[in-house]
């Protein structure tokens, strides 16, 4: 029996769709079997960050409602084949499905998969129960900014009220050099007021946007500095412990390693 | 250019960063929303201030207040609790 983990955060736009895409694909990377649920019925995106928006016959709904088996609507990624994708219907609402369904759901996937991502849609009404209903922990993905921090806290007491208990923070699109000038809250500061565990930090890294333009995750590329913080992330769900990355403290002699390309710890 | 100098090194005064502010704000603006976020929990509160209040005074259940209040710099739990008799002292 596999473990379902929901990716969620209360504001749209923090990266909850790249986080799933990237760990989903990083655990499969790893060896393991992975199945990503986009729950964002109506805004589909995860199917294209993955590079499979061209193989849907099927979606969540359609299994849903009983005209497909799940396993037909599941899409077998084209790197790895512990990985599959079950997408998002398009054109329908989010009440075209309930809490009851989606925790049926899951916990059908949870028997064929070590790992269940499960990609929350933004907000906290319907979608957000449907998504959380079937999980056994929770991502909260926050980016350093007071509104995003602020939905990241009711986030935190809405997933209590859902009995999802001591969630993982990730801290998305993290830059250090605006933390260096003090204009950008670093990762103690939001420990200190979230007061949840914290799983990984991820820089503000354009090779998330190439990595999505092409359909490849940014895990997948071992030069990629975000990617190097999803492969820790990954580890650290696997009970492995890595080390935080030091963006925020960098030295002026760290830097410059960096920029000649030695050592590069995320 | 010396605070320039020191930014970049990462160490100075930091007292006026826009992130300090950040963190401040978001400290208090998130007691309020804890509170909200069980309604509850307010109720709960007023119910407990009575049973403590009791064992010395007799209150004014149905007009007693309790609200958070927050300024610029601080949050602060205000009770308005009307007695209605005090106990003799044994
Ligand atoms: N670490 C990052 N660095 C740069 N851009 C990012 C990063 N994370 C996310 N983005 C970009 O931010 C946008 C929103 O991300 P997305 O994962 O779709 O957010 P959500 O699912 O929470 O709405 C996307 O365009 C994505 O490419
Ligand atoms: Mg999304």
């Amino acid at each position: 029996m596999g473990k379902a983990i929901v990716i969620t955060s209360g504001k749209g736009g923090v990266g909850k769709t790249t986080a799933a895409a990237n760990i989903g694909t990083g655990l499969a990377q790893i060896g393991k079997k992975v199945c990503l649920v986009d729950a964002d019925i109506g805004l589909r995106n995860l199917d294209v960050v993955m590079g499979l928006e061209n193989r849907i016959v099927y979606d969540l709904i359609d299994v849903v409602e009983g005209y497909c088996r799940v396993r037909q609507a599941m899409i077998k990624d084209k790197r790895f084949d512990t990985l599959y994708l079950l997408p998002a219907a398009q054109t329908r609402e989010k009440d075209a499905v309930n809490p009851d369904q989606m925790g049926k759901l899951i916990t059908e996937l949870k028997q064929d998969f070590d790992y269940v991502i499960i990609d929350c849609p933004a907000g906290i009404e319907q979608g957000f129960k449907n998504a959380t209903s079937g999980a056994d922990m929770a991502i909260v993905v926050t980016t350093p900014e007071v509104s995003a921090v602020r939905d990241a806290d009711r986030i935190v007491g809405l997933l209590e009220a859902q009995e999802l208990y001591d969630p993982y923070l990730v801290i998305n699109r993290l830059r250090p050099d605006m933390v260096r000038k003090g204009d950008m809250m670093n990762t103690e500061d939001m420990i200190d007021i979230l007061a949840i565990r914290l799983l990984g930090v991820v820089p503000d890294d354009e090779s998330i946007i190439v990595s999505t333009n092409r359909g490849e995750p940014a895990v997948l590329d071992k030069r990629s500095q975000s990617g190097q913080a999803f492969r820790n992330i990954v580890r650290r769900l696997e009970g492995v412990e890595v080390p935080f990355m030091h963006l925020e403290n960098n030295s002026m002699v760290q830097r410059f390693m960096r920029l000649i390309g030695i050592g590069g710890k995320s | 250019m010396l605070e320039w100098l020191a930014r970049l090194l990462g160490s100075g005064d930091h007292s006026k960063d826009s992130k300090d502010m950040a963190k401040e704000r978001l400290r208090l603006v998130l007691v309020q929303d804890r509170a909200l976020l069980s309604p509850g929990l307010l109720e709960k509160l007023k119910e407990d201030i009575v049973e403590v209040l009791s064992k010395y005074m007799e209150i004014d259940e149905q007009s007693l207040e309790v609200n958070l209040d927050s300024s610029d710099e601080s949050v602060a739990l205000v009770a308005n609790i009307p007695v209605k008799s005090v106990k003799r002292r044994i």
